[in-house]
């Protein structure tokens, strides 16, 4: 007797191989993944293909020159990168506090009802323009500061010598308070992240003991999400370096190394904003370029700096079983 | 029967709309051991939890009746009170990770007030011999607290918890992630214990229980089904789901 | 101790209550139906008899979506693409190469992203260095990464054993990928791309030296294009009146659109994950 012979599958077969479609997939879906790997040489390549002429005119005195001398030619970048690091300074003394103990608050002695909503409105502050902070400065945070807290600081920390000069309301002072007030949602919401990743077993431990609230927090939590912290912060140093909208507006363009809070300065991000394309001449272009290089190669420092820091903590809270 | 150190009365502890142990009554000796024991999900833990007001910690948990220590009923006191006289063990060993040992130790010192550097030193050598860890850590006692075995992390738990000199013990399953030899050591260290603390302890081996403890309660569903001196629960047991569990119908 | 913390809470509020009031009280009465349709008027200081044109924002409006609209075409399927390697394909050493450097790469100033296109352009088309082509790019340099990390997450988030239980009935891997894995991430996706493209929106300095700005509404793909954020830093810093008052109402129109988007996409998640749960 014959058996049926098995000829036609039962299940109908697709009108083309797995294996091809598969194929033409992973080359597509390949694409978008050696795009990214472009983008970041691609960046690097322009980068510094373009700052060669200023490499090549000033060579590793580029980075200690304090003066941009645009009449003689000459430039170097100490003072945007004092500038720069100055603001994002001000913006973590300032920041860093004011976001910690936000997110301490939000995530230990906040009652529970308002830990979801002032949580939410804290990240909104991270999704505002960083153009309409620098408006806002401009008029509002400006001059306020020119006329009640620069004439109050100069009052009383005068002596220090770190006050001189005319409060403008348009310096590193105020730009370093708009950078502190865009750094704060950024290390907020992370470190928020960290605290909760603390093991409850850490929090009871404490309370058994007979600890408050504030006591746990201080004793057996903070210290816990202390790497997360500081990852945290870094990432805010991050954000805080590349700004430019909010800067550019508040900081009062001035290429020259700020001599005190009161100074008119430049980031680098402020000086490509402002003269990049008002260059007088090939060598200030590449000049400017090549700082955008030097900032580039601070932002992606310090950001890898940051993510290693949080990738073993958040990754490994989120696996703990606790 | 000695005199009672903690009477629960009537205590019924609820997470959310679930009622986790019903209208409890049992009273604890002083200075004694006293062991609870009963299948998972009896609600020992909860009890337990109740005794040091950890229970109510955990958000939607409430708790009815009345919890004495010497007479005070502990639901009207401020709870951080409670838990300095009343201290706890965990299952899993959980010391502060980012301190040393001796840190560890002297936390709940710093809790307290003012303690000067000797009174201090003095306190972390005497809870680490009492918990019987001493020896074993005394030439490197700035050491992490992570360097320690599970169950020397145990030991240093324990002496955490008697640092603060607490007048009774709680213990919650503290052996359940140990080794036998580890849990060999922490049961002939609760036999010290009672000499000077009110000893209450959950276990899930019943063996444990027959080893260390004075008198026992046994837990069912939420409900105290017996309790009285260790030996007559487990050779003449009262009720017949004491014997059930005894003889094991039922893990 | 808790009323420190919660000082601090405030203090951080503090500053997003004054922007918003701020827009809301010199921006609101500049919104009309004329605001968003007009285009910006010249520069003019007032004249006594003769006003200012007030004009409105509506070639910045435009020029916002069709940037914004172009950018995300094009870091939609790169990102998307790219989180699909490096999670399916993840143990490839590259795969993992992607996720750091999409990682580190939203870590770029956005001034950068600008100054990246600006340059390549001068060199290989000066022609249309300040055109809505090199605007769009520059705004994809910032979306891609943010899209290719927020979507590599999402899809962590699907458990392995979807995709075996996918593969074991014989579906191929790229219907098991796009209609099973990125379907049951989708909610988080969505959630990613919204995120971007709110990014993306409020962005002014990779425009600077690219979309470069323009009164008038879009000219071609390879002319300069006007956008929102570019509208305010151009007329925030002008002597105008009539200019300064138009970049509030642009500032109040950018902090709606940015609300509404962050309510719309948690409203339209939250009904993504109902509507997957069988609600």
């Amino acid at each position: 007797m014959d058996g049926p012979t098995p000829s036609a599958p039962i299940s109908p077969m697709p009108r083309h191989s797995p294996q091809w479609g598969d194929r033409i997939f992973a080359v597509l879906v390949g694409l978008g993944g050696v795009a990214v790997l472009v983008i970041v040489f691609a960046v690097m390549g322009v980068l510094f293909y373009q700052s060669a002429d200023s490499f090549h005119a000033f060579g590793w005195q580029f980075l200690v020159n304090t003066r941009w001398d645009v009449r003689h030619n000459v430039y170097g970048v100490v003072p945007f990168v004092s500038s720069t690091l100055l603001t994002s300074a001000i913006a973590l003394l300032i920041g860093f506090p004011i976001a910690i103990g936000s997110a301490i608050f939000l995530t230990t002695q906040a009652p529970r009802w308002m830990r979801g909503p002032i949580g939410s409105v804290i990240e909104l502050l991270a999704a505002i323009p960083s153009v309409v902070y620098g408006f806002w400065g401009l008029y509002v945070l400006g001059p306020y500061m020119r006329t009640t807290v620069e004439p109050a600081l100069y009052r009383y920390l005068g002596w220090t010598g770190a006050f001189s000069g005319t409060p403008t309301g348009t310096d590193v002072l105020t730009a370093g308070v708009i950078l502190a007030i865009m750094v704060i949602p950024t290390i907020a919401a992370i470190s928020r992240e960290t605290l909760i990743a603390v093991p409850i077993s850490q929090k009871e431990a404490a309370l058994s003991l007979g600890a408050t609230n504030w006591e746990t927090t201080r004793v057996a939590i903070v210290p816990y999400a202390r790497s997360g912290i500081f990852g945290a912060t870094i990432l805010g140093l991050g954000r805080a370096l590349g700004e430019t909208m909010a800067v550019t507006m508040t900081i009062g363009n001035h290429d020259a190394v700020p001599t005190s809070f009161f100074s008119q300065g430049q980031t680098i991000a402020s000086l490509i904003a402002n003269e990049l394309t008002n260059s007088n001449g090939p060598l200030q272009y590449s000049a400017i370029i090549e700082a955008g290089l030097i900032l580039l190669f601070i932002s992606l420092g310090v950001n890898i700096a940051a993510r290693l820091m949080l990738w073993k903590v958040l990754r490994v809270e989120r696996g703990s079983t606790e | 029967m000695g005199s009672t150190k903690v009477k629960v009365d009537h205590v019924s502890a609820y997470y959310g709309k679930n009622r986790a142990i019903s209208d409890v009554s049992v009273e604890f000796e002083d200075r004694k051991v006293s062991a609870i024991i009963g299948p998972s999900g009896c609600g020992k833990s909860t009890l337990i939890r109740c005794l040091n007001r950890m229970h109510e910690t955990l958000p939607r948990t409430r708790i009815e009746g009345r919890i004495l220590l010497d007479g005070e009923d502990i639901l009207e006191l401020d709870p951080v009170h409670v838990r300095r006289r009343i201290g706890m063990v965990f299952q899993k060993p959980n010391p502060f990770v980012t301190m040393s040992i001796y840190d560890n130790v002297s936390v709940a010192l710093r809790f307290n007030g003012r303690h000067s550097r000797d009174e201090i030193d003095r306190a972390v050598v005497r809870s680490l011999q009492q918990a019987a860890l001493w020896e074993e850590v005394k030439d490197r006692v700035d050491a992490p607290a992570l360097s320690l075995s599970g169950g020397q992390q145990q030991r240093l738990c324990i002496a955490r918890a008697l640092a603060a000199e607490p007048e009774v013990l709680l213990m919650d399953e503290p052996c359940s992630a140990l080794d036998p030899i580890a849990t060999t050591k922490i049961e002939s260290l609760v036999n010290e214990l009672k000499n000077t603390y009110t000893v209450i302890i959950v276990t899930h081996n019943m063996q444990q229980a027959a080893r260390v403890a004075d008198n026992t309660a046994f837990l069912y569903l939420g409900k105290l089904i017996e309790v009285g001196p260790t030996e007559d629960l487990f050779e003449r047991p009262k009720e017949r789901l004491t014997e059930q569990y005894i003889t094991g119908r039922f893990g | 101790m808790t009323v420190l913390a919660g000082l601090c809470a405030l203090v951080a509020l503090i500053p997003l209550a004054s922007v918003v009031f701020q827009a809301a009280t010199l921006g609101g009465p500049v919104l009309s139906i004329s605001f968003l349709t007009q285009n910006p008027p010249l520069p003019c200081t007032p004249q006594p008899g003769i006003p200012c044109a007030t004009g409105g924002v509506g070639s910045a409006i435009q020029g916002t979506l069709i940037l914004v609209g172009l950018a995300t075409a094009i870091s939609v399927p790169v990102g998307l693409g790219a989180a699909i390697y490096a999670v399916e394909f993840r143990s490839r050493f590259l795969g993992l190469a992607i996720s750091f450097t999409a990682d580190v790469l939203t870590g770029v100033p956005s001034i950068i992203a600008g100054v990246f296109i600006y340059a390549y352009f001068v060199i290989y088309d000066p022609s249309i260095v300040f055109s809505t082509i090199t605007g769009a790019l520059a705004l994809s340099v910032i979306m891609i990464p943010i899209v290719t990390r927020t979507c590599e997450e999402a899809l962590r988030t699907v458990p392995h054993a979807v995709r075996e239980a996918a593969l074991a009935l014989g579906i191929s891997r790229w219907r098991t990928t796009l209609q099973i894995v990125v379907t049951t991430a989708l909610p988080a996706i969505v959630t990613g791309i919204l995120l971007s493209v709110m990014r993306a929106s409020g962005e002014a300095a990779p425009l600077l030296f690219t979309a470069f700005g323009s009164r008038l509404g879009f000219q071609g793909f390879n002319n300069p294009i006007n956008a929102l954020p570019l509208l305010i830093y151009n007329f925030a810093e002008s002597p105008y009146h009539n200019w300064i008052d138009l970049a509030w109402g642009a500032a109040l129109i950018l902090i709606i659109l940015i609300l509404i988007t962050s309510v719309i996409s948690r409203l339209v998640v939250q009904r993504m994950v109902h509507r997957m749960q069988g609600g």
